[in-house]
């Protein structure tokens, strides 16, 4: 809804605020700011919906259904990002429509919907997707019809497709630092390892063992609950019988909600640290559904937090409140869903071509220094190169950032012994 | 029996409308529609075979079952992993740990192919699986219930719990069953590549083709002397049996009639969409399958037919009008049509359309109108019965 008004009130008026400032540069410049783009002939030999001043891309989430309450925030991401760039001039000098689709948080639309996008509309790219499965679905359609997708969530890796860019971390890059850190700083020996059963946690926890017994510690549990699972009673007096020092957890959804809250009406304290609670899966987004009290002083491995201090980060935020209102917050994925628009103009414009060949052959060395997180660069793999951070749940619902890798960290989608 | 010429039964006004449905599937949306629409039409009439299954079970025989989901996802499954063996052979999957398996098994640390996905491996046997399957857990259940005379309301919960445990079951397992996921990445059949239109058109075609052959198959036994039955113990089930009938056969019978044609639909989907996921199998798409043949109309198998193309093809097409609205349309279409026509499209076609053709009959050729075959008058009668 919240998108809806942004659209019908106040877009006309920040467009016409936007092009009454453009207008002394515009007399400067004495040419008109949308004919600078190249004829559409050369810039489209496979019959995109290119024309010579529009170029249609698709938007593909879940607005209705479970999945919704975590996609909308790609949604806005992917938005706002598609009007920034129309305000600094398109693509090529043309400007982006959208043409969104609802995936209905079932994995069998999303690949309707491709279809649809792909083969009706010939869209030029897609932003879209968030879990696994529905990337699993949507994947074997970009294939075939040589689309492009640019896929926001962190994920489990193995799997490289020629069709998509992965803006969000594959599971090394959320994992190795995280418990890393955990060792260095908080001198951690022992983990206990939870998760929903899915790809994703088993995926990451075979990860983290790994990683957790080449520095010859221990893990002392490994668990995993159905999607949706709401009592944790048993596996909390576990933990509380083998005293991990660590928790590392990977419960996603609604599930969420229950864990926090049975946590901590056991009597479990997090801002103890005793356990310490490392997850990979809960971002601002999830804390508004769980209530900050409940999750306070418990720590996150993501590569951005919504408090991150940096002048693209402050930009981003107060553009992103300013178009869906004061009380939004911002995880993770909706950041990653950010990039993903821009790194598509970059690599469209490095390649001269909307083209999905050359926009593909012109991705691997993209460097984007205005993102919120900092800086990303796209590697060979279609990955993105990005920071580690460690941030501490506030009882007000944001991450406070206690730890940042000095380097960006290179994306591993098939790490050895876990393929 | 009257029309025991398939030629007079042709002409007659049954026959009629399936000349009409066969005209629309055969010719008509074939030339209006390009491939990429015909392919979703193939896609709703895969759900068109359990509308046709239930019409059958619930319209004709009363057993209520909203876990037809099952049948449909077993059916599916069966293909989906034929299909997935073809697409995993040693080559294309070198990349893995251990080759030749599906990949989501690799993913899982599973390095020995499971011995019941052994018999995939051979297509005859996945053709008789993908009916027999689904009739063999029909089976189990229907004599588990019937025999014990669980009915009704009892029964429908029953078979949603059992819709509930398969979709678990399937989740939990996942380096066995692909999980959450399901089978995905299907790409031949038998060497054909099942993704190029023309292959989409063919399975078209080939699933008109069965949905025909269903039809018939379920015709056949309504108009035999066991329709009657049927009809006779959805409304008077203990007359029927105090008349010496037994009943709880017929019930596991029709039971297992529908499940195949929800597991023959299923084996069709998976071939036209090109994967199988657990999102097919669990409770909600279990109850949107009766809202098709709700909404269609339960006494009537075309009905059922239309009501599954309707059905679908409005949620296609509110989803890509109105994203963010179009569950709320969706929603109001049903109450709509439940509240002011509970005998679905069909019942409405037969209060209204059908005096217009009598008409129209009476006036182009002998007045032999009134003289209706025996499918609609008898739905009709059900109709006033019910």
């Amino acid at each position: 809804m919240k998108s809806q008004t942004y659209r019908t009130t106040s877009r006309p008026r920040r467009r016409l605020l936007a092009g009454l400032a453009a207008l002394p540069a515009l007399m400067a410049l004495a040419s008109p700011v949308f004919s600078a783009g190249p004829p559409t002939a050369e810039v489209n030999t496979t019959g995109l919906a290119v024309t010579d001043d529009t170029v249609q891309v698709g938007i593909l989430h879940s607005i209705t259904g479970t999945m919704a309450i975590s996609e909308i925030g790609s949604v806005q991401a992917e938005k706002l990002a598609i009007k920034q760039i129309n305000e600094s001039g398109g693509v090529l000098g043309r400007q982006i429509e959208f043409v969104q689709e609802d995936g209905a948080s079932d994995w069998p639309t999303f690949a309707e919907k491709t279809r649809k996008l792909l083969r009706q509309d010939n869209v030029a790219a897609i932003f879209g997707c968030w879990t696994s499965a529905s990337r699993k679905a949507v994947l074997p359609v970009m294939e075939q019809f040589n689309g492009m997708l640019y896929y926001p969530t962190f994920y489990e890796g193995l799997e490289q497709s020629p069709n998509v860019i992965y803006t969000g971390q594959e599971a090394t890059q959320q994992i190795l630092a995280g418990i890393d850190w955990a060792v260095k700083e908080k001198g951690a020996k022992t983990f206990y390892l939870l998760g929903s059963d899915y790809i994703w946690p088993r995926t990451s926890n075979k990860i983290a063992r790994k990683h957790i017994e080449k520095k010859g510690l221990k893990v002392v549990g490994e668990e995993y609950y159905p999607l949706g699972h709401t009592q944790f009673n048993s596996v909390i007096n576990k933990i509380k019988l083998r005293k991990p020092d660590v928790i590392f957890a990977s419960v996603v959804g609604g599930s969420n909600v229950a864990f926090y809250k049975q946590m901590k009406a056991a009597g479990v304290d997090f801002t103890k640290e005793s356990p310490l609670l490392l997850t990979i899966s809960v971002t601002e987004d999830e804390i508004r559904g769980i209530g900050g009290e409940n999750v306070e002083g418990i720590y996150a491995s993501m590569k951005y937090f919504q408090s991150l201090e940096n002048p693209n980060n402050e930009e981003f935020v107060a553009a992103f409140k300013e178009a869906y209102g004061d009380d939004m917050v911002i995880g993770d994925v909706t950041q990653a869903a950010y990039l993903g628009p821009w790194l598509w103009k970059m690599a469209v414009e490095k390649a001269g071509s909307f083209d999905i060949d050359k926009i593909r052959e012109a991705s691997p060395g993209i460097e984007f220094k205005k993102a919120p997180e900092g800086y990303v660069r796209i590697h060979e793999n279609h990955h993105l190169w990005s920071k580690t951070r460690i941030g501490r749940a506030q009882t007000n619902g944001q991450y406070e950032v206690v730890y940042e890798t000095k380097e960006l960290m290179e994306p591993d989608p098939f790490p050895e012994g876990y393929k | 029996m009257k029309n025991s010429s398939p030629v007079k039964w042709l002409v007659s006004r049954e026959g009629l409308y399936y000349l009409a449905l066969a005209v629309l599937l055969v010719l008509v949306l074939p030339a209006l529609l390009d491939s990429f629409r015909l392919n979703m039409v193939g896609k709703y009439l895969t759900y068109a075979f359990v509308a046709v299954g239930l019409v059958m079970c619930w319209g004709k025989a009363g057993i209520l079952s909203l876990g037809q989901g099952v049948f449909f996802g077993l059916g599916g499954y069966c293909m989906a992993m034929f299909l997935k063996l073809e697409a995993s052979t040693p080559e294309a999957t070198a990349q893995q740990s251990t080759p030749g398996i599906p990949d989501f098994m690799d993913w899982n640390q599973v390095t020995e192919l499971p011995w019941f996905w052994e018999p995939f491996h051979s297509f005859s046997f996945t053709l008789l699986a993908v009916i027999a399957v689904p009739m063999i857990l029909a089976f189990i259940i229907g004599v588990a219930m019937f025999k014990r005379r669980v009915g009704g309301v009892y029964f429908a919960i029953i078979t949603q719990a059992i819709a509930s445990i398969l979709t678990i079951l399937i989740i939990g397992q996942q380096g066995y069953t692909g999980g959450v996921n399901g089978i995905t990445d299907l790409q031949t059949l038998l060497g054909w590549n099942i993704r190029t239109d023309e292959a989409k058109t063919t399975l078209y075609f080939v699933c008109v083709a069965m949905l025909f052959l269903c039809l018939f198959v379920a015709r056949y036994v309504q108009n035999s002397k066991f329709g009657r039955i049927l009809v006779a113990m959805r409304d008077q089930e203990n007359r029927v049996r105090f008349s010496g009938y037994d009943v709880a056969s017929f019930k596991v019978f029709i039971f297992c009639l529908a499940a195949a044609f929800a597991g023959i639909g299923g084996a069709l989907f998976t071939l036209q969409v090109g994967f199988m996921s657990p999102s097919f199998v669990g409770i909600v798409p279990s109850i949107e399958m009766v809202v098709f043949c709700a909404l269609g109309g339960r006494y009537s198998l075309l009905g059922g037919v239309y009501g599954a193309l309707l059905v679908n093809a409005a949620k296609s097409g509110f989803s890509e009008s109105f994203p963010e609205l179009w569950p709320y349309a969706m929603g109001a279409l049903f109450i709509g049509v439940v509240l002011a026509f509970p005998n679905g499209l069909a019942g409405l076609y037969q209060r209204y359309v059908m005096p217009l053709e009598d008409r129209l009959f009476k006036r182009g050729k002998s007045g032999d109108a009134g003289n209706d075959d025996a499918a609609l008058s008898g739905s009709l009668g059900a109709e006033k019965s019910s």
